[in-house]
């Protein structure tokens, strides 16, 4: 090991190069006196409007690399995970430096002492991390579970002693799913560049100077809190150093090249991964900052086209193998092991220039250069501005890859910002000045049933919600359903609400984000983002009751339990107002009933129309529903119409979407789109060509989100049957992607079964 | 390809396609003329990519065909009373729904069925008036009627998907059990004459269209016309089978496999060896 460090140095840090200004050459600014990124990328990035022409193949370094990790992989799919250190929790600095191949890895760091080994992280659950455990094999660890059980509390444990008994009732029941209530809550962006471009030191006197201004405020709750966050902060950066120090480098000072501004903003990226097991960790907005360092190298003579990429393809190496360890439940709930290291690239500047540069090709090219991948969840942030080299790239990798999605920026920049990211799959923040407390979502098919049985649960007979008359008569009156609807929705938000701030106050509390809060703005603006699940189930339900006629079988105890469909009511996805104006009402009518109530420290209440791929644990724990969906069957994911009613095209499906108000949903409206390539066109060309049309004209539309599978069905089948073959076929659920090969057979069957929009 | 969307859509958003110059509207044909009165039967619309002309187009399916065709994945097209009947009006209120969409994403306006020309008044109006929109129009049909277009009608299209089912006399009446090829060859050739860009389409059943010369006939044909502007050798599949059943007819090629890539080499091969674009 010693050697190593040694060579590194020798090799990486030379001392001519530490010398040099780190800022040589870039354009003057703001960010040179305040800390500030956006400003940085906004007058050091070169619009690239030209094709992919330029791009390097795999040098025969990087294919060892990553030849090195595909031998472990087959493992880790057949026995979970490849390995787990279960004795040592983990902090930034808790495991000594590992490496994939030392001597030719470029881009150095991994979570553990070794590639693939999971590490613990108790505070956010200990049941979690020995469950997980005990599913794979390995026996909780003593030490670990007498310090977390006896000595120091844990996230989980608080939550649970503050919840109130409705909210442990919705849980109970899985009209409320998937609260970070046992986990890492994720989705918190860390401006992870600032790191590379100011150096630690430089972050360090910044945040005692916001330390120091709040010594004159009197120390009340709040100001108690922000005083030991930037305590926590300033100890976290101090980790950083001593962590990437072990690895032989010191980032107490900026990065001076494009190697060293890839591998602080990585070293800052894995240790927040090494401190949180969040649901998403996501890596923000990189590549135009890195290709200001890129195209300096190139200039200055340090590297050639094949060197940027090798450097690239490094770094996202790295990316690809950020692991968790979950229990089987989880990965159930998620579809495989999604990590969202999400990466958004494109969009257009609020100057009007394209934020594309060579950089953001050289990102979608490692899906070339080493083969499709899940993670990192590489996003376009889509605009019919756009230049056509890049849409048509965009568009190939989808042919080629289905690894990448897309999202619209003439939605999100006006909502936010030029420096906007996505955290996870459709969550929109400026980077390192937005955070938000990630609400997982509220089910609202199973509302519907709960406001026609009078709260009670239709699987359980439980009463869950308030007591309410039930909705009488052997056929079910819209305007009767709707008004028992709008108080059931009343009652779900404030349960919902109140539940997520005892999450958000104890993860604060037990499992503080303190490096990712570090690379923040004092003060942060925070969101509290619900979601919703279940959308399409309620409005074909609500739809049917409306335009057709709905009649109710009840069981003894007068629960419906079953209903029968009479005439031929329209469906959500075929871009017939009727029933889409039901979607519009419902989701701004939830938006609205949630952003009444009070939020922990006064969070922007914010909504999505996402599931994730919990849409199929969804579906199992909610009854037979009015649209004629048996009970257990899988609701569509996110916004998505349900599988098979969509039957005009994946055009028509796309436009009921659209029509959703993101304006009410800003934490963002998902689409997964399965389309075969014939679907697309019969050239390669058109084919490009037409799905970059369709892309522009979806944004156009004001679509916000589209996930694109360009896949047969047969392919499915065949790779269900033989996965060895399969290593990498990649797919895109519900915002983001997964191995396909790695779900379960149930979830495999949801793909398949999922419409595909082809042509007949 | 030289269509308007081949190089992708260089108008940008809200441009209208090239080549598509409103025509001067006819007296007595105006919008408020036919519009109101004159119905189609309209088995269903779809909004398809790539498929059936350039781009992203809206379709709509017109009920009712002379043709039987053996592989016909669309027998719920044949019969008129398959439709509903519709107004102009009323299917150009939902063209317009797309028209923006199909002018930023590039496309247009295909009118398929069944046969079109078994309609071929509300055929031609709704061409006219998608044409006036500036939308770029397609006409999908066999030729078999292709006497009922007429010169206005043809005005109005930018492009004609003939499919021809195949070249040898025979042959072509065991696959539609119906119909005659001399007519189809007679609306491809004043289609040319005229210079209306023609597509052909061929689907390619293994037993029943694939033999050689058959396809050679096919071939040689679409080399004679100078507006072609392309060959799609449609492999045949088995996906409308279901249809049959539902309607309680036989489908009668449940048996057959779909081509194998062999033969669909072959037969693109002979195609492109007269120097035709095919896909």
């Amino acid at each position: 090991m010693t050697r190593h460090l040694t060579d590194r140095k020798d090799t990486t840090m030379t001392g001519t190069e530490h010398i040099r200004d780190p800022w040589r050459g870039f354009a003057e600014g703001a960010w040179r006196t305040t800390i500030d990124v956006a400003d940085f990328v906004r007058r050091n990035h070169e619009p690239y409007t030209g094709d992919a022409g330029f791009l390097a193949g795999p040098t025969e370094r990087t294919l060892a690399v990553w030849g090195r990790l595909t031998d472990m992989f087959g493992e880790e799919r057949r026995r979970g995970v490849y390995d787990v250190d279960a004795a040592t929790p983990s902090t930034i600095t808790a495991h000594a430096p590992g490496y994939i191949d030392a001597d030719r890895e470029l881009i150095v760091g991994l979570q553990t002492d070794a590639p693939l080994r999971r590490a613990i992280m108790p505070a956010g659950g200990l049941r979690m991390v020995e469950t997980a455990l005990r599913a794979y094999g390995y026996e909780p660890d003593p030490a670990v579970h007498r310090i977390y059980t006896r000595y120091r509390r844990t996230h989980n444990d608080a939550v649970f002693d503050a919840y109130p008994s409705d909210v442990l009732a919705a849980r109970r029941s899985h009209i409320i799913t998937g609260l970070p209530d046992a986990y890492g809550r994720g989705r918190i962006i860390g401006d992870y560049r600032r790191v590379a471009l100011y150096g630690v030191d430089r972050l360090v006197a910044e945040r005692r100077a916001l330390k120091a201004a709040l010594d004159d405020r009197p120390s009340t709750d709040d100001v108690i809190r922000e005083r030991e966050e930037l305590a926590e902060q300033i100890r976290a950066l101090g980790e950083l150093t001593q962590m990437a120090a072990a690895y032989g480098y010191d980032v107490s000072g900026p990065a001076t090249t494009g190697r060293e501004a890839i591998q602080w903003l990585y070293f800052a990226y894995l240790a927040a991964t090494k401190e949180q097991n969040g649901a998403a960790m996501s890596l923000g907005r990189t590549a135009n900052f890195v290709d200001a360092y890129l195209r300096r190298d190139l200039a200055e003579g340090r590297l050639d086209e094949a060197g940027a990429q090798e450097l690239v393809d490094d770094f996202v190496i790295k990316l690809r193998i950020v692991r968790f360890l979950r229990t089987p439940e989880y990965d159930q709930l998620f579809s495989g092991d999604p990590t969202w290291v999400t990466e958004s690239l494109g969009g257009i500047g609020a100057d009007g220039r394209p934020l594309v540069t060579r950089t953001s090709f050289r990102y979608l090219q490692t899906l070339y250069n080493l083969g499709p991948a899940p993670e990192p969840n590489l996003t376009v942030l889509w605009s019919p501005r756009l230049p056509e080299g890049f849409k048509r790239f965009c568009a190939q990798v989808s042919l080629d890859t289905s690894a990448i999605q897309y999202e619209n920026d003439e939605l999100i920049r006006p909502a936010y910002d030029d420096d906007t990211a996505i955290a996870c799959c459709v969550s929109a923040m400026r980077v390192g000045k937005d955070m938000q407390f990630f609400g997982a979502r509220a089910n609202l098919a199973k509302a519907l049933l709960y406001a026609i049985n009078g709260g009670r649960d239709e699987l359980t007979g439980d009463q869950v919600a308030p007591p309410a008359p039930p909705v009488g008569g052997e056929t079910l009156d819209y305007d009767e359903v709707l008004a028992a609807y709008d108080r059931t929705l009343d009652w779900l938000a404030e349960t919902y609400v109140d539940a997520l701030n005892v999450i958000h106050h104890m993860h604060d509390r037990y499992a503080y984000e303190r490096l990712e809060m570090a690379l923040h703005d004092h003060p942060v603006h925070r969101f509290m983002a619900t979601g919703v699940a279940g959308l399409s189930v309620a409005v074909d339900s609500l739809a049917a009751i409306r335009y057709g006629r709905v009649k109710v079988l009840r069981d003894a105890t007068g629960l419906a339990v079953d209903y029968a469909v009479e005439g031929e009511p329209p469906t959500y996805g075929n871009d017939d107002d009727r029933a889409d104006e039901i979607a519009v009402w419902l989701v701004e009518t939830f938006a609205e009933k949630l952003r009444r109530q009070r939020t922990y420290r006064d969070a922007e209440l914010t909504m999505s129309v996402l599931t994730i791929t919990s849409n199929v644990v969804y579906g199992k724990h909610t009854g037979t529903t009015p649209d004629g969906r048996r009970a257990g069957e899988p609701f569509a994911p996110g916004a998505n119409p349900m599988n098979g009613r969509d039957t005009h095209g994946l055009v028509a499906s796309a436009l009921s979407v659209a029509k959703l108000p993101y304006g009410a949903a800003r934490d963002g409206i998902s689409l997964t789109g399965t389309v075969t390539p014939d679907g697309l066109g019969h050239t390669r060309d058109e084919r490009i060509a037409n799905l970059a049309g369709v892309l522009d004209g979806y944004a156009d539309a004001g679509g916000f989100h589209l996930n694109v599978n360009v896949l047969d069905r047969a392919t499915l089948l065949d790779a269900m049957a033989h996965p060895e073959r399969y290593p990498q076929l990649t797919v895109r659920v519900s915002g983001y992607a997964v191995n396909f090969v790695r779900l379960t057979p149930e979830q495999q069957r949801d793909v398949v079964s999922r419409t595909f929009h082809g042509s007949l | 390809m030289t269509g308007p969307l081949a190089t992708g859509r260089a108008g940008g958003a809200g441009a209208p396609p090239a080549g598509a110059a409103p025509l001067p509207a006819r007296a007595g044909r105006g919008p408020a003329g036919d519009g109101r009165e004159l119905t189609g039967a309209v088995h269903s619309w779809d909004l398809s990519i790539g498929v059936d002309g350039p781009g992203t187009r809206f379709v709509a399916f017109l009920a009712g065909c002379p043709l039987r065709c053996r592989f016909c994945h669309s027998p719920d097209t044949w019969y008129r009373r398959s439709g509903r009947h519709q107004t102009v009006d009323e299917l150009m209120a939902q063209v317009e729904r797309y028209r923006r969409f199909i002018s930023v994403a590039g496309g247009g306006v295909t009118i398929s069925g069944g046969e079109p020309l078994m309609q071929p008044r509300f055929t031609g109006e709704v061409l006219r008036r998608c044409h006036a929109l500036g939308l770029h129009t397609a006409l999908d049909t066999s030729g078999f009627l292709g006497t009922r277009a007429d010169d206005a009608l043809l005005d109005a299209t930018d492009l004609v998907l003939l499919d021809v089912k195949s070249r040898d006399p025979a042959t072509y009446r065991r696959v539609t059990r119906t119909g005659e090829i001399a007519p189809t060859l007679r609306f491809g050739r004043r289609l040319a004459a005229r210079g209306t860009p023609i597509w052909i389409r061929f689907v390619l059943v293994p037993g029943l269209t694939d033999a050689p010369d058959n396809v050679a006939g096919v071939a040689d044909f679409a080399a004679e016309l100078p507006s072609l502007q392309r060959v799609e050798v449609l492999p045949f599949h088995r996906l409308g089978a279901h249809k049959y059943a539902e309607l309680g007819l036989t489908f009668p090629l449940a048996d057959t496999e779909p081509p194998t890539p062999e033969l669909l080499d072959r037969v693109r091969g002979q195609f492109a060896a007269r120097g035709l674009t095919v896909n």
